[in-house]
C-alpha cells in the first residue's frame, strides 16, 4: 500500500529514525556475527592475566579467569537478544489473547478476564518476574518465562483498550449486522486496525525486556554460569568494579545501546504512524509574504454611510493564514463587513468556507501558528490587530462574549460552574469572591437555569447540553457585552433545546441592545434569527443580504442553491431535492477565478479566470458576474457527485 | 430579570447536601473497596500458592541434598507441609491476621522480625525517591508543555523528547553502577554502601528517581500540550484571563489528573526498582533480603516480602484513585 | 407480507429503560420515519432490531418470524450515521460491500454484484478497489447503502444517515433513498431528528420521546394536525420562517 511505504520512508528519513534503525541493525548483526567472529577469544582462559585493566591487547581488560571482556560482551549479544525477543514474544502473544478475550466472550466472562487483567496490571513487572522466578526456578528458561509473563498484563490492558476503541466503530457493528462471526471480525477488522500501536509497543517492549533481563541476571537470578548474557557479565563485573571498572562498564554500555536502539526505534515508528515526524520543523509564516493571490483591493465601503459610533465591530479585508505541508494556506481570504449596535448578523457557509475562523479572528482567538491580518479590525474603537495587553484583555473580557459549539467540552471539567463564571468578575470587574459568586448565580438565573443558587455548585458534567450552553451565555453576560459572537451555538443541541437557546439570545438582545454575530451552517436558523446574513464560500463573502430576502431575492447562485437544498416543511415531496454538484472547496486547494465556478450552472470562462469583487447592489452586496440571472432547470439525470481524487 | 442578585444568592446551597453527589461517592467508595479486597485476596493466595507451585520439595531444596532425611521430614512436619492444602491455606490466613508470617528456613528467626527490621530502609528509599522525582518532573513537564504548545518550540520539543527517552532508557541499576564508579571508585566523595549516614541516601535516591522523573516529565509535557488544545482552554482565553491564570489555573489541574495515574504506576515501579538499587548499594532493605532468600531458597521469607511489596503497590493504587476522584469527580462515574 | 413489526418492545440498560413498550410496523415497500431527539431511544430501538442491543421484552418480527440475530442470513440491514466510522479504513470499498453478501457465490459473481450495487448508488463501478479515505462523506454513505443492499435485505434501517453531511450533499443522499425505494420497492425505517427530512422521505411517521412512541400515523396527517403536545413542540421548533416561501 502506498501510504504504508511512504510512512516507513518518512520514519527512516528523520535523523532520529535513521539513528535508531542503524543501531538496531547493528545490534542484530552483532547477535548473528558475534559468536562467529569472537567466540574463541571469548572462551580463551589465561590464568596469568586475571582481572587486568584495559590494555592494547584487551580493550576492556580481563575477568577473573583472564578472558577478554570486550569479546565476551560482543558474544553475549546473541544470548541477550534471543532471551529478550523470546520474552517479548511470550508477553505479546499472551497479552493479545487475554486482551482480545473480552471481545470474543460474552459480557460476563469478558468482564471477569478484564478484572483479572486489571488486578495483574497493578503489580509492577519486576515483582511479577521475581514471583515467577521463584516458581520456575533461577536460570535462563525460568527467567524468560518470568519476564515474558510479567509483561503480559500490560500488553493485555493495551490490547483491551485498543480493541474496545475499534469495536465501538460502526464498521465493526456493520460487519456483525451482516452476520460475520466474532472471530472473523476480530481477525479481519479489529486486529489489522490496531496493529500499528501494538507493533510500536512491542518494539519498546523488546527494549524493556532486554533491560529487565539484564536486571534479573544482574541479581543473579537469570542466566547462570557458564552461560553468560550482558546481565550475568554485569553481575561478575559489579563484584570487580573496584579492580577493573571496565568489567562492569563494558556490558553496561552494551545494554544501554541495545535498549536505546529499540526504544528510539519504537518512538520514531510511533511518530511516523501518527503525528508529523519530529525534526521536521515547520517554518512560521511571516506576515505579508504568504504567496497566493492578493485578492481584490479592499476598497468596498459600507453600503450606506453609517455613523462611526453605531458600529460595534468594523472588519476590513481580514485574512487568516496558516502554514501547511505544501505552502501557506489561507482559509480566510479577504473578508469585509461590520456589525452595528443591537444588530444580529449571521454568517452562513459549509465546511471550508472559513466562517468559524472569521469569528475566531475577530475575537483574537486564532491559534498561535496562524497569522491574522486586516486593513482594519476594530471593536468598539479598539484596534484588535495588535495585542493591547492587560487593558485590552479587560475590555474584551467585559464587552465581548463568546459562545462556542460544543457545550460538552467548553467548560473546565474540574471546576464548578459557578466558579468559572465568577472568575470573569474577579479578574476584570474587581469583585470579591462572594460578590462574584452571587452575580454568577444571578446570571445563571437570568438565562433561565432553574435552581440557579444550587446549580452554581455543580460540575459541568452534571448539567445537560442545553443548560451548559445557557451557562456559557450567562458567563458572557457577567460583564456588559456589546457583542455576542456565537459559533454554531446550537448545532450540537436537540431542536427543541435549540429553540430555547435562540429565544434566550433574542430576549437578551431585546432587553440590553446587545449585538449578535451568529455563525452556522444551517441557513434556516440564521435566516430566522438574524437581521442580515453574510454567505461565505471558500474564504470569501459571496453575498450580503437582509434575512427576509433569503428565500425570494438572493442574487448569488450559491445562496439560492443553499436555500433550495434544505428541505423544510413546505418542500414539494414529489420533486427531487435540489442539490449542489461537486464538493465544498478545501482551503488548501482554492482555484483561480471564482471559487464556486466548478459547481455553478451559470459559470463561464470569465468566471473561471476572474474572481468577481464584492459589490454593493440594491439590497446588499454580491460577488458574482451573473448576479440575479435566472438559474437553468436542475438536471436530474446527471449523477450528483463524481468520484473525485482527494489528493 | 427582576430577581435581585442577593435573593438568588440566599438560595445558594451548603456544600455536600445533594443526594446525587453522596450516592456517587458511596458507589465509588464501595467499588474501590471491592477491587482492593479482591486484589488483596489474589495477592495472598498467589503468595501462598508460590511455594506449592515450585516443583520438588521446598524443604529439601533449602536444606540441600546432603541433609539427613529425618531432619527434612521433621522440618516438613514442623512447617505443616504434610497437612491437606486447604488447612495449610487456612493456617496461612490465620497467621497473616495475627501477624505470624512463619519462620525463616535458614536463620530460624520469625519472618515478621526480619520484615520489621528491613522494611524501614526500603520504605525511606522509595518515598524519598518518589518525592524527588515528582518535585522535579512536574514543574519541568509543565514548563516544557507551555514552551512547546502548538505553534511553538519545535526544536525544543525534539531536544527534550530525545533526551528524556535516552535518560528513561537507562535502567536504575546501571545508573547506580555508573554512580558507584564515578563517586565511589574515582572520586570517593560519597558512600556507596549501606545507609549509615544521611549522605549515603544521595546516590541510591538519585539512581531510583532519575528514570521515573524523565518518564513523568515527558508525560506531563504531552498532557499539558494536549490540554492546551482543549475547548475549555479556549474558553479561558476567551474570558481574557491573564496567560498565567490560563496555564496554572485551568490547564495544569487537568494535565495533572492524567499525570496522577502515571504517578501511581511510577511509584509501583519504584517499589520494584528498590530491589535492584538496593543490591547495587548494599542497602539493608527488603530488596537485598529477597534476592538472598531466593538464592538460598528460604521460601517463607520470599513469600512474606512478596506480600509486603504487593500490599504496598495496592495501597499506592488506592491512594491514587482517591486523589484522582477528589481532583476530577468525573473519574468516579463508571462508563460501562 | 414481510412487514417489520415491533410489538411492545422494551430495552433496558441496567436500571435505565431506553425503550419502553414500543409498537411500530414498517409495511412492505414503505418508508416509515422515526423522529425523536437525543435520548428518545430511537437509535436503541434500531440497534435492538439488528441484534446490537439486548431485548428485554416484546418481540421484533419480520413477516411473522422473529428477526434472526445470528448466522449469515440477515434480512434486516442497517446504515449508520457517521460516514467516517462506517467503513473499515483498511478495506477497499468493494471488499466492504462484498463482505456483506450472502455466502455461496463465486468470485466473479461477487465482483459483478459489487459493480451492480455501485452503479445503483451512482458511484463509478471501476473504483471498487478505492480505499474509503479517497471518498467524501456523501460518497461513503452511498457505499454504506450499497453494503446494506448487498445482503439482499427485506428491510433497511437508516439511522440518521444524513445528519453528519454537509447541506449541499444531504439532498443527493435523500434523493437516492427515494429512488431506491421507488425502483426496488425497498422497505425502510428512516430515523432522524429532522422533521423536514423525514417528511420528505417517509409516508408514515412515528414520534418518539423518552423511550415511548407518543404519536404515529400518515406523515401528512401527523404534521398538519398533530395530536400530541410534544409533536406540536417539535413542529414549532423547526426553524425556517424566512427561508420558506
Amino acid at each position: 500500500m502506498h501510504d504504508g511505504d511512504r510512512r516507513w520512508r518518512r520514519i527512516v528519513g528523520t535523523p532520529l529514525g535513521l539513528t535508531a534503525t542503524v543501531l538496531v541493525v547493528a545490534v542484530l548483526a552483532m547477535a548473528v556475527l558475534g559468536p562467529v567472529l569472537w567466540g574463541d577469544t571469548a572462551t580463551a582462559v589465561d590464568t596469568d592475566d586475571i582481572l587486568a585493566p584495559p590494555s592494547a591487547e584487551h580493550w576492556a581488560g580481563t575477568d577473573n579467569l583472564g578472558r577478554d571482556i570486550l569479546a565476551r560482551v560482543l558474544v553475549a549479544t546473541r544470548l541477550s537478544m534471543l532471551l529478550a525477543l523470546a520474552a517479548v514474544a511470550i508477553g505479546v502473544s499472551v497479552g493479545i489473547v487475554l486482551g482480545s478475550a473480552p471481545f470474543l466472550l460474552g459480557r460476563r466472562s469478558g468482564r471477569l478476564v478484564s478484572a483479572a487483567v486489571n488486578i495483574a496490571v497493578a503489580f509492577p513487572g519486576l515483582l511479577l518476574a521475581l514471583f515467577f522466578a521463584v516458581v520456575f526456578g533461577v536460570g535462563a528458561t525460568g527467567a524468560v518465562l518470568a519476564i515474558g509473563l510479567s509483561g503480559a498484563p500490560v500488553f493485555a490492558r493495551l490490547t483491551q483498550t485498543l480493541v474496545a476503541g475499534v469495536a465501538a466503530r460502526d464498521y465493526v457493528s456493520a460487519a456483525r449486522v451482516a452476520g460475520v462471526g466474532r472471530v472473523r471480525v476480530l481477525f479481519r477488522h479489529v486486529l489489522p486496525n490496531i496493529a500499528e500501536p501494538l507493533v510500536v509497543n512491542a518494539t519498546i517492549g523488546a527494549g524493556g525486556a532486554l533491560l529487565s533481563f539484564a536486571g534479573l541476571s544482574f541479581l543473579g537470578l537469570g542466566v547462570q554460569s557458564p552461560a553468560y548474557d550482558w546481565g550475568r557479565l554485569l553481575y561478575d563485573g559489579a563484584a570487580a568494579i573496584y579492580v577493573n571498572p571496565a568489567s562492569a562498564l563494558a556490558p553496561g554500555a552494551a545494554v544501554l545501546l541495545a535498549g536505546l536502539a529499540f526504544n528510539l526505534l519504537g518512538e520514531s515508528v510511533a511518530k511516523g504512524f501518527g503525528v508529523p515526524v519530529i525534526g521536521d520543523v515547520r517554518r512560521r509564516v511571516r506576515p505579508g509574504r504568504a504567496g497566493a493571490d492578493p485578492g481584490p483591493a479592499a476598497t468596498d465601503d459600507h453600503a450606506d454611510g453609517t455613523a462611526a459610533e453605531d458600529v460595534v465591530l468594523d472588519v476590513r479585508d481580514l485574512r487568516v493564514t496558516f502554514p501547511g505541508p505544501a505552502g501557506p494556506v489561507r482559509p480566510v481570504r479577504g473578508v469585509t463587513f461590520d456589525v452595528r449596535r443591537g444588530e444580529a448578523v449571521g454568517i452562513v457557509g459549509e465546511s471550508g468556507s472559513g466562517k468559524s475562523l472569521t469569528a475566531l479572528a475577530v475575537s483574537r482567538l486564532v491559534d498561535d501558528d496562524g497569522t491574522v491580518e486586516a486593513s482594519r479590525l476594530a471593536f468598539l474603537g479598539e484596534d484588535l490587530r495588535a495585542d493591547g495587553g492587560a487593558a485590552q484583555r479587560r475590555m474584551l473580557g467585559t464587552t465581548l462574549a463568546m459562545v462556542f459549539q460544543d457545550p460538552m467540552t467548553s467548560f473546565n471539567p474540574t471546576q464548578r460552574i459557578g466558579r468559572q463564571l465568577a472568575e470573569v468578575a474577579t479578574t476584570h470587574l474587581g469583585m470579591g469572591r462572594r460578590e462574584a459568586m452571587d452575580r454568577a448565580a444571578e446570571r445563571l438565573d437570568s438565562v433561565r437555569i432553574a435552581d440557579a443558587g444550587e446549580r452554581v455548585r455543580r460540575y459541568p458534567h452534571e448539567l445537560s447540553g442545553g443548560m451548559r450552553q445557557r451557562a456559557m451565555i450567562g458567563m458572557g453576560l457577567m460583564g456588559t457585552p456589546a457583542l455576542i459572537v456565537a459559533d454554531e451555538p446550537t448545532t450540537a443541541l436537540d431542536v427543541t433545546v435549540q429553540q430555547q437557546v435562540l429565544d434566550l439570545l433574542a430576549a437578551i438582545r431585546a432587553a440590553d441592545g446587545v449585538a449578535l454575530m451568529l455563525i452556522s451552517h444551517d441557513v434556516t436558523v440564521v435566516g430566522e434569527v438574524c437581521d442580515r446574513v453574510l454567505v461565505m464560500y471558500a474564504g470569501r463573502i459571496v453575498e450580503e443580504i437582509p434575512a427576509g430576502d433569503l428565500a425570494t431575492a438572493a442574487q448569488h447562485p450559491y445562496t439560492r442553491a443553499l436555500v433550495a437544498a434544505v428541505p423544510d416543511m413546505a418542500t414539494d415531496v414529489d420533486a427531487p431535492l435540489a442539490t449542489i454538484t461537486g464538493r465544498p472547496v478545501e482551503p488548501a486547494d482554492v482555484p483561480t477565478g471564482c471559487a464556486y465556478a466548478a459547481r455553478c450552472p451559470l459559470a463561464d470562462a470569465r468566471c473561471r479566470a476572474e474572481d468577481p469583487p464584492l459589490e454593493a447592489g440594491p439590497r446588499g452586496r454580491v460577488a458574482c458576474w451573473h448576479a440575479g440571472e435566472p438559474l437553468p432547470a436542475p438536471d436530474s439525470s446527471r449523477p450528483a457527485e463524481d468520484l473525485v481524487e482527494t489528493r | 430579570m427582576t430577581i435581585t442578585a442577593s435573593s438568588v444568592a440566599a438560595t445558594r446551597s451548603q456544600p455536600g447536601r445533594t443526594a446525587l453527589r453522596d450516592r456517587t461517592w458511596l458507589r465509588f467508595a464501595l467499588r474501590r473497596l471491592g477491587r482492593l479486597l479482591a486484589s488483596l485476596w489474589v495477592l495472598v493466595t498467589a503468595s501462598f500458592a508460590m511455594i506449592h507451585l515450585i516443583p520438588g520439595d521446598p524443604v529439601r531444596g533449602a536444606l540441600g541434598p546432603t541433609a539427613p532425611a529425618d531432619l527434612v521430614a521433621a522440618r516438613r512436619e514442623a512447617l505443616g507441609l504434610n497437612d491437606p492444602l486447604l488447612s495449610q491455606y487456612a493456617d496461612y490466613l490465620r497467621g497473616l491476621v495475627t501477624g505470624d508470617l512463619g519462620t525463616s528456613l535458614s536463620s530460624q528467626l520469625p519472618v515478621s522480625d526480619v520484615i520489621a527490621q528491613r522494611l524501614p530502609a526500603t520504605l525511606s528509599l522509595a518515598v524519598l525517591a518518589f518525592l524527588a522525582a515528582v518535585t522535579v518532573a512536574i514543574p519541568l513537564g509543565v514548563t516544557m508543555g507551555v514552551l512547546t504548545r502548538r505553534g511553538h518550540g519545535r526544536r525544543t520539543e525534539l531536544a527534550f523528547t530525545t533526551s528524556s527517552v535516552v535518560v528513561a532508557t537507562v535502567p536504575d541499576f546501571l545508573i547506580g553502577i555508573g554512580l558507584v564508579y564515578v563517586f565511589g571508585v574515582n572520586l570517593g566523595w560519597l558512600p556507596v554502601a549501606g545507609n549509615e549516614t544521611p549522605s549515603a541516601y544521595l546516590l541510591p535516591v538519585l539512581s531510583l528517581a532519575v528514570g521515573p522523573a524523565a518518564i513523568l516529565s515527558r508525560i506531563v509535557r504531552v498532557e499539558m500540550v494536549s490540554v492546551l488544545e482543549a475547548d475549555f482552554v479556549r474558553t479561558a482565553r476567551a474570558k481574557r484571563l491573564p496567560p498565567r491564570r490560563v496555564y496554572l489555573g485551568h490547564a495544569l489541574p487537568n494535565a495533572v489528573t492524567a499525570a496522577l495515574t502515571m504517578c501511581g504506576l511510577l511509584l509501583s515501579a519504584m517499589v520494584a526498582g528498590t530491589v535492584l538499587v538496593e543490591n547495587v548499594f548494599a542497602w539493608p532493605g527488603l530488596g537485598t533480603t529477597i534476592v538472598s532468600s531466593i538464592l538460598t531458597k528460604d521460601y517463607p521469607v520470599v513469600q512474606a516480602i512478596v506480600l509486603v511489596y504487593g500490599i504496598g503497590v495496592l495501597v499506592t493504587n488506592t491512594v491514587v484513585d482517591v486523589a484522582l476522584a477528589l481532583l476530577d469527580p468525573r473519574s468516579m462515574i463508571r462508563e460501562d | 407480507m414481510s412487514a417489520l413489526r415491533f410489538t411492545d418492545v422494551t430495552v433496558r440498560y441496567g436500571r435505565f429503560t431506553a425503550v419502553d413498550g414500543v409498537s411500530l410496523t414498517v409495511p412492505q415497500g414503505q418508508v416509515v420515519g422515526l423522529v425523536g431527539e437525543s435520548g428518545s431511544g430511537k437509535s436503541t430501538l434500531a440497534r435492538a432490531a439488528v441484534g446490537l442491543a439486548p431485548i428485554g421484552g416484546g418481540t421484533i418480527t419480520l413477516g411473522g418470524a422473529p428477526v434472526p440475530t445470528r448466522g449469515r442470513v440477515r434480512p434486516l440491514q442497517m446504515v449508520f450515521q457517521d460516514p467516517y466510522s462506517s467503513l473499515d479504513p483498511r478495506m477497499s470499498i468493494g471488499e466492504s460491500i462484498a463482505e456483506a453478501m450472502p455466502p455461496g457465490s463465486s468470485r466473479a459473481e461477487r465482483r459483478a454484484e459489487v459493480e451492480r450495487l455501485l452503479e445503483l448508488v451512482h458511484l463509478d463501478p471501476g473504483r471498487a478497489r478505492a480505499l474509503p479515505s479517497r471518498l467524501s462523506g456523501g460518497q461513503r454513505q452511498r457505499v454504506a447503502l450499497a453494503r446494506a443492499l448487498a445482503g439482499r435485505p427485506q428491510v433497511v434501517i437508516a439511522d440518521e444517515i444524513t445528519s453528519a453531511l454537509d447541506v449541499s450533499i444531504q439532498g443527493a443522499v435523500l434523493n437516492l433513498v427515494r429512488e431506491l425505494q421507488r425502483e426496488l420497492g425497498l422497505s425502510m425505517l428512516f430515523i432522524s431528528h429532522n422533521l423536514a427530512v423525514v417528511r420528505y422521505v417517509a409516508s408514515h411517521v412515528a414520534v418518539m420521546r423518552d423511550g415511548r412512541i407518543v404519536e404515529q400515523g400518515p406523515t401528512a396527517q401527523v404534521l398538519s394536525e398533530p395530536g400530541h403536545d410534544y409533536t406540536r413542540e417539535l413542529l414549532a421548533a423547526v426553524p425556517g420562517r424566512n427561508t420558506a416561501p
